[in-house]
């Protein structure tokens, strides 16, 4: 039998394969794609902590519900800006972003 | 050994798999075409614990919509050359040294904290989900549109204020000057 245990060892790995990646990238995409693992960790464990802990319940379904909608918005956004900076630049590897320091 | 429990163990390895792949892939590209499967598994776990709807929200907002989104930023921006990174040995060593420590003691917690058993409501086995563990596509148009106790309505009213505001934002953003 399938248990909560294992859902969240599963979504445990995932976050911190989305830690590593956020930490050894340089291209700024590749740094947003490893957000998206770890966003994708919290959601499946959102979702497993209301179907084993609660079954009846259905907060934890709605919570995943709208963090799916904020996370589109945000990667939106996040291209956008990656598209205008590569538009500025010519490059969009985090070494070379040294006009965003103040 | 039933069919769930088969199935489990192969979304569990096609996700661990597939999130290693996307962070350790040479190009940026492959590493986006990896996070496509991953994303897939988690769509995969949702529909296994019952929520159909959560889980054809995965496909189409995540699978349909983010990965293509990427792809196309990534092919815009010359970004599919990109190198896993100009690092040193010792960076990248420290750095997996530190995500092991975390997961380590992630599932060191996870597995002593026994989250089971001092729950007030009864675990359910997750084959054959009730008629009330399974949320139907009622149940959620009918939270996501009352005002009472359980409504979703001004969270339901922001996200859609917010997805407004990010499209004229994205527009603003990346026009041509």
């Amino acid at each position: 039998m399938i248990e909560l245990n294992y859902i969240l060892i599963v979504s445990a790995v995932m976050m911190f394969a989305g830690i590593f990646g956020f930490l050894t990238r340089r291209s700024t995409l590749a740094i947003l794609l490893s957000i998206e693992l770890m966003l994708n960790a919290t959601d499946l464990n959102f979702a497993a902590f209301n179907r084993f802990l609660f079954p009846g319940g259905h907060v934890g379904y709605f919570f995943a519900l709208f963090s799916i909608a904020i996370t589109a918005a945000e990667s939106a956004i996040a291209i956008a800006i990656m598209i205008n900076v590569y538009r500025q630049l010519k490059d969009i590897s985090v070494g070379k972003l040294e006009k965003m320091k103040w | 050994m039933d069919s769930y429990n088969i199935m489990f163990v192969i979304l569990a390895v096609l996700i661990v798999c597939a999130s290693f792949a996307t962070v350790l892939a040479k190009s940026v590209l492959r590493a986006a075409a990896y996070l496509f499967f991953a994303l897939l598994g988690v769509a995969g776990m949702y529909f296994l614990m019952g929520y159909t709807f959560l889980g054809s929200v995965q496909v189409m907002v995540y699978c349909g919509g983010i990965v293509v989104l990427y792809v196309f930023a990534i092919l815009l921006t010359r970004g599919a050359k990109d190198k896993l990174s100009e690092n040193t040995k010792q960076k990248i060593f420290a750095s997996a040294l530190l995500s092991l420590t975390g997961l380590g003691a992630f599932v060191y917690a996870i597995l002593k904290a026994n989250l089971l058993h001092e729950n007030l409501f009864r675990p359910e086995p997750l084959y054959a989900p009730s008629e009330e563990a399974t949320i139907s596509i009622n149940t959620i148009g009918r939270h996501m549109l009352s005002t009472d106790v359980n409504g979703y309505l001004l969270p339901f009213e922001a996200v859609s204020v917010l997805l407004l505001a990010c499209i004229v934002a994205a527009l603003v953003i990346a026009r041509k000057r």
